[in-house]
Parts: C-alpha cells; structure tokens; sequence
C-alpha cells in the first residue's frame, strides 16, 4: 500500500496545482484528445481459450501486493450506523469474486452451443476501462484518474471510499477498504470510509513498456493487449473465425477490454451479485452529459441574443 | 423593484437552488446522512440524474449570465429610458424618472458574486469539457477543478446568504 498523506499536505498540494494548473496558461494544451500516436490501449479476451487455471488471477495479486491496503484495526467508529464497514483484509484469499485484494477473477459460465453441445466457459473479469469511464469523470474528489492510454485508476493517496466509482459503474468493479487512506486524517466519523480498489492494469509495468502480469504470465495466451483499432481489426476476424460474439465495443459507449466468445453473450449462465460483474448490453451513461454539453454552449449565446432583442424592441418603442 | 429585475430574481434564485442541491449530491452524502430517504427526495442519491440536473441548470445559468451582462451592458452605454413593463411597474412615473432609477454600478457584494460565478462558469466549463469522451486532464489539473469549483461554490453560497440577509442588491 502507498505511504498515507497528511490532511495539510494533501490540501497545499492539491490548492498549489490548482492554482498552478488553472491560472497558468497549460490548461487549454492539457485538454488534449487522444491522438493517433497516442491511441488507448485494449486488451482483447478470448474466451474460447482460457482454461480456468487462475494463473492470471495470483499474477495479479504478486504483481499488485505493494499496493494492497493494510488497515490497522479497530477501524474509527463511523456515524450515522448506516455505513457500512467493508473488511476484506483478513479474506485476502478470496478469488471467486472482486475484492479489494481480487482485482481479477474468473467467472465461471455455462452455455449451451449451436451444436447444442453444453459447455463451461472461464471468463478473466476485471475493470472494463471504460473509453470514457464515469468512475474517473464522476469521482468528485479527482481521485480516480484516465490516462491517455485508456487505463484507469484509483489514486489511493486521495480517494475518500466514498463508493461513488462503484455506483457509476455499469458493473460496479470498484470495491471498498474500510480503514485505510486519506478519510482517516480528515473527519474519519463522518466523511470517506476507506479506498476503492481495482484493477489498474499494472500501469506500472506498462510504464516501463512491460505488460499487465495477467496478459503476461497466461499459459493459453488468452489476452492480448494493443493499440485501439488493431485490437477491434482482431477481434472482428477472431470473431467472423469463431463465428463468435464480441462484448465491449458498444457496451457503456465503448470499453478498452473487449471479449470474444463462442456463444452469445446474453445466453450465458453465470452468478451475478456482488463482486461478480455481469455481460449485459450496456448503454452509454455519460451519453446524457456529453449531450448537454451542447447547450452549454447555445446556452449563452441564447441569452445574449434575448438581451440584444430585448434591447431593441425598447429602442423602438422609444424612438 | 423594476419588473425585469423581480423575474430575473426568482430565475435565478431557482437555478440557485437547484445547481446547488445537485452540485452538493455529486458527493456521496444525501444517501449516507438519510437525506435520500425523505419521501420525495430520492433522486438526490442517484448520481446520473443529479448529474444531468446540474447540466441542465448550467446551461441556464449561462444562458442567464449572458441575458444580464448583455443588458446591463447595453442599458448603461445606450439606454435612453425604461421598458414598458419597467414604467408600469415603476407606476406611472415619468420616463426620465425612471430612467435615473435604472442601476448602473455594481455593489461589492455583487462583485464578490459575480466573481464566483465567473469562477464557477470556468472551472466549471472546464469540468464539462473534461468529461466528454477521449479527453484526458492531468490529474493535478482534474484535482484542482474539482476543489476551486467547491470553493468557488461555497464563496457564493456565503455571499449569497449574507447580501439575503443583509438585503444588499447586486446593483445601485
């Protein structure tokens, strides 16, 4: 787990890049859309070839330790009682489903196929890095964070648990720490309760031009990780091979994980609940803001046009 | 009072209102503090529609924004009178009379208001234009907006509950 920060640091901190950041003349530059050389990473999931082995789900885990919390109990009392105290530090062995200490599982599908042969199907599921994930652009704090090459991620220094990411979240991936992070050196009893984990895909061996322990350690070479358009190219032909389904290009307005399975997608069985995501078509929630942004901007000018109109209808009628 | 003056209040009191209950539910707290539980108040947990509301009360506050500094503007260079409605309601005074009741400076309150609102409006801009697809702030950047805007908030809010209770006008 990263090193916590003082409640003082965190705020000259965060006041210093605000002020730096907005009245400095690189915010316009810092707006930047992706461009072709910088095109999001995706990781394509072949379902068809994945064994269930769990190798990728224990290379997660190593790969990640050093990022796992490690809450000191008895944890601060927390007011109203509603609140829930979320504790996995002494279940760090549960696979079977997301976790704070999971950040990768596999679910366990059944399926029957057009030859009406019935089959199980063991599926690799994490965060789905949304191409544009409401759990980053709906974090009120700031503490979950897009980089340009599609990966997201939790900043554990910042983030308060307030849980908002996982309930954003069409499959609700983000799972909460009790007792630890940055809510402990603020008002611990009243606001934040932990910090949310989830996958990040190893942006620390992708920074070194390494790849996610998962994709790197799979015996069945079911991941493959690349640039955006030769990922969908490749999954399309996976596809039209297998005479398969794929999951992920429309779901949520697009994701950067996308899924290749034999069978359709809708007629898998498999358990859901907490923890354990589902496979269902997902509309694209931030559609309505993105939408909205346009009348931002015919908003004002709206307005001004009413205040001009106004204006000279009064000029006539005085004339 | 003038006419105009009195409608654009209650607007702009209800945009108020509204943006900032839905600004205050983009935090995580309605559900945690039972707020959300008050029959009729259930939306203020569900994050999208608090989302979309403070959009759309954005949008009319800019709109709104614009409407007053384009008249206020105008009306300060280049009025010759009040509007019709503004001489009635100003009753059955002369034109020029009401003409010299027309404002034409701003008070410090009103300042300080409009400051934060100008503040409110960028960080906020910006924040819009952050959460459209494929653009991506630095994360020092994204923490700054998210405070300045809270702060710029909490300004007006101040501002705004003392010019209420000390009746102080935007304008003289």
């Amino acid at each position: 787990m990263s090193s916590p920060i003082s409640r003082r640091h965190f705020l000259k901190t965060s006041f210093f890049a605000a002020g730096t950041a907005i009245a400095g003349t690189g915010i316009a530059k810092a707006a930047t859309p992706a461009d072709a050389d910088k095109e999001p990473l995706v990781t394509l999931i072949d379902i068809s070839r994945c064994i269930g082995c769990e190798e990728c789900v224990y290379a997660c885990q190593d790969a990640n330790a050093h990022k796992f919390a490690d809450p000191k109990k008895p944890f601060p009392r927390m007011y109203p009682d509603r609140v829930p105290v979320e504790d996995w530090s002494d279940r760090r062995d549960v696979t079977d489903r997301l976790t704070p200490y999971t950040w990768l599982y596999i679910q366990y599908a059944s399926a029957t196929t057009k030859e009406g042969e019935n089959i199980t199907l063991t599926i690799p599921r994490r965060c789905m890095h949304c191409a544009n994930p409401p759990c980053v652009k709906l974090c009120p704090w700031g503490a979950a964070k897009q980089e340009t090459n599609g990966l997201s991620r939790i900043d554990s220094q910042i983030c308060l648990g307030g849980s908002k990411c996982k309930t954003v979240c069409p499959w609700e991936i983000p799972q909460r720490q009790t007792g630890v992070g940055l809510y402990l050196d603020l008002l611990p009893a009243f606001a934040g309760n932990g910090v949310m984990y989830k996958c990040d895909r190893c942006y620390q061996k992708i920074e070194k031009g390494e790849q996610p322990a998962c994709i790197e350690v799979c015996p069945e070479e079911v991941q493959t990780i690349g640039k955006r358009s030769d990922m969908i190219r490749k999954a399309s032909e996976l596809a039209k091979e297998m005479d398969g389904y794929i999951y992920g290009l429309e779901e949520n307005g697009g994701t950067n994980t996308i899924y290749v399975s034999p069978v359709p997608f809708d007629q898998l069985v498999y358990d859901t609940g907490k923890g354990k995501p589902h496979l269902n078509p997902v509309k694209d929630t931030m559609a309505d803001g993105s939408n909205l942004a346009l009348a931002m901007v015919i908003a004002p000018v709206a307005g001004a046009a009413a205040a001009v109109g106004k204006f000279y209808k009064q000029m006539k009628e005085d004339a | 009072m003038l006419y105009h003056f009195t409608a654009r209040r209650t607007v702009y009191g209800l945009i108020l209102f509204f943006i900032v209950l839905s600004g205050f539910a983009q935090m995580p707290i309605f559900d945690r503090y039972y707020v959300s539980d008050i029959p009729g108040l259930g939306w203020l947990a569900q994050f999208y529609v608090t989302h979309v509301i403070h959009y759309i009360m954005a949008a009319l506050l800019l709109g709104l924004c614009a409407y007053v500094a384009v008249d206020f503007f105008l009306y300060r260079r280049f009025s010759t009178g009040a509007s019709r409605a503004d001489r009635k309601s100003a009753g059955n005074r002369s034109s020029i009379a009401t003409r010299n009741s027309l404002p034409t400076r701003i008070t410090i309150s009103g300042m300080v208001k409009i400051g934060a609102l100008s503040g409110l409006v960028v960080t906020g801009c910006f924040m819009v234009v952050k959460n459209l697809s494929l653009v991506y702030f630095p994360h020092g950047v994204v923490i700054g907006l998210d405070l300045l805007h809270l702060l710029f908030g909490m300004v007006l809010l101040g501002a705004t509950a003392y010019t209420w209770i000390r009746r102080r006008t935007w304008v003289v």
